[in-house]
């Protein structure tokens, strides 16, 4: 459902409201970087406005979530909702109000 | 430590003897230092010398998991022919210092499985106790 209160594009970008607040689900091993939290909230209307927006709040997150070019990290898995943001465009990947931002880490090895 | 209780041990191994010729893997579930479900993965890797949890199933084990009131504490993979011993690799990208390492070697007839902790870089074995 979009409301009025949402807004997206050229008024969003105008207006400089963030209006569209995301959960963040945070894995154990970021959560004493966002004060012990196992879920935040979070703004954007793409997954990178909300890491900018996770960042403000909570600077130490930023090693895990970027790498010092602003891409994602690669160690780093990243699910609005059911889907993994790989497949929606990554950092660009677009999240609506109320959607649900999982962060994992990627689990992999030799 | 780590509690693995046998019902799980051999769904663990049944899992890595699927999955030859290729690396298997999937994560573990419990609480404190005792594993109480586990949950096979596709590597996605789809190699015999590297895995990587496929992003989704990992996404679905931690619903699960937290479904049942546990939480994730660890993963498991097979090394198809060398050693239950955690390679460079794992230890270099061992996400979470607080997890269980779970090794399962099938380089000899019988499949041998080994726990490690990897903390700042180095790998630890632990005890596993099979509890029926």
């Amino acid at each position: 459902m979009v409301t009025g209160k949402v807004g997206f594009g050229p008024a969003r970008l105008l207006s400089g409201e963030a209006t569209v607040t995301v959960e963040v689900r945070l894995p154990n091993i970021l959560r004493p970087s966002a004060g012990g939290e196992a879920s935040v909230e979070a703004e954007g209307a793409t997954v990178g406005e909300v890491f900018d927006d996770l960042v403000e709040k909570y600077p130490g997150l930023r090693a895990s979530l970027l790498t010092p070019e602003g891409e994602m990290h690669r160690h780093l898995n990243v699910f609005v909702n059911d889907d993994d943001v790989r497949y929606l465009g990554k950092l660009d990947a677009k999240v609506g109000d109320g959607d649900v931002v999982t962060l994992m880490p990627a689990v992999a090895g030799g | 430590m780590l509690s693995l209780p046998m019902r799980l041990w051999e769904r663990v191994v049944a899992h890595c003897l699927d999955g030859l010729p290729l690396e298997a893997c999937g994560m573990l579930a419990g609480q404190g230092e005792q594993v109480l479900e586990v949950y096979p993965a596709t590597n996605a890797a789809r190699s015999a010398r590297i895995y990587t949890v496929e992003p989704l199933d990992l996404l679905r084990a931690d619903r699960a998991a937290e479904a049942a009131g546990l939480s994730l504490m660890g993963v498991w993979h097979s090394h198809t022919h060398t050693s239950a011993y955690p390679s460079p690799t794992d230890i270099e990208q061992a996400p979470d210092p607080g997890w269980h390492y779970v090794l399962v070697s099938l380089s000899d007839v019988e499949p041998v499985l080994r726990s490690y902790r990897i903390v700042d870089g180095r790998a630890e074995e632990e005890p596993v106790f099979t509890p029926a």
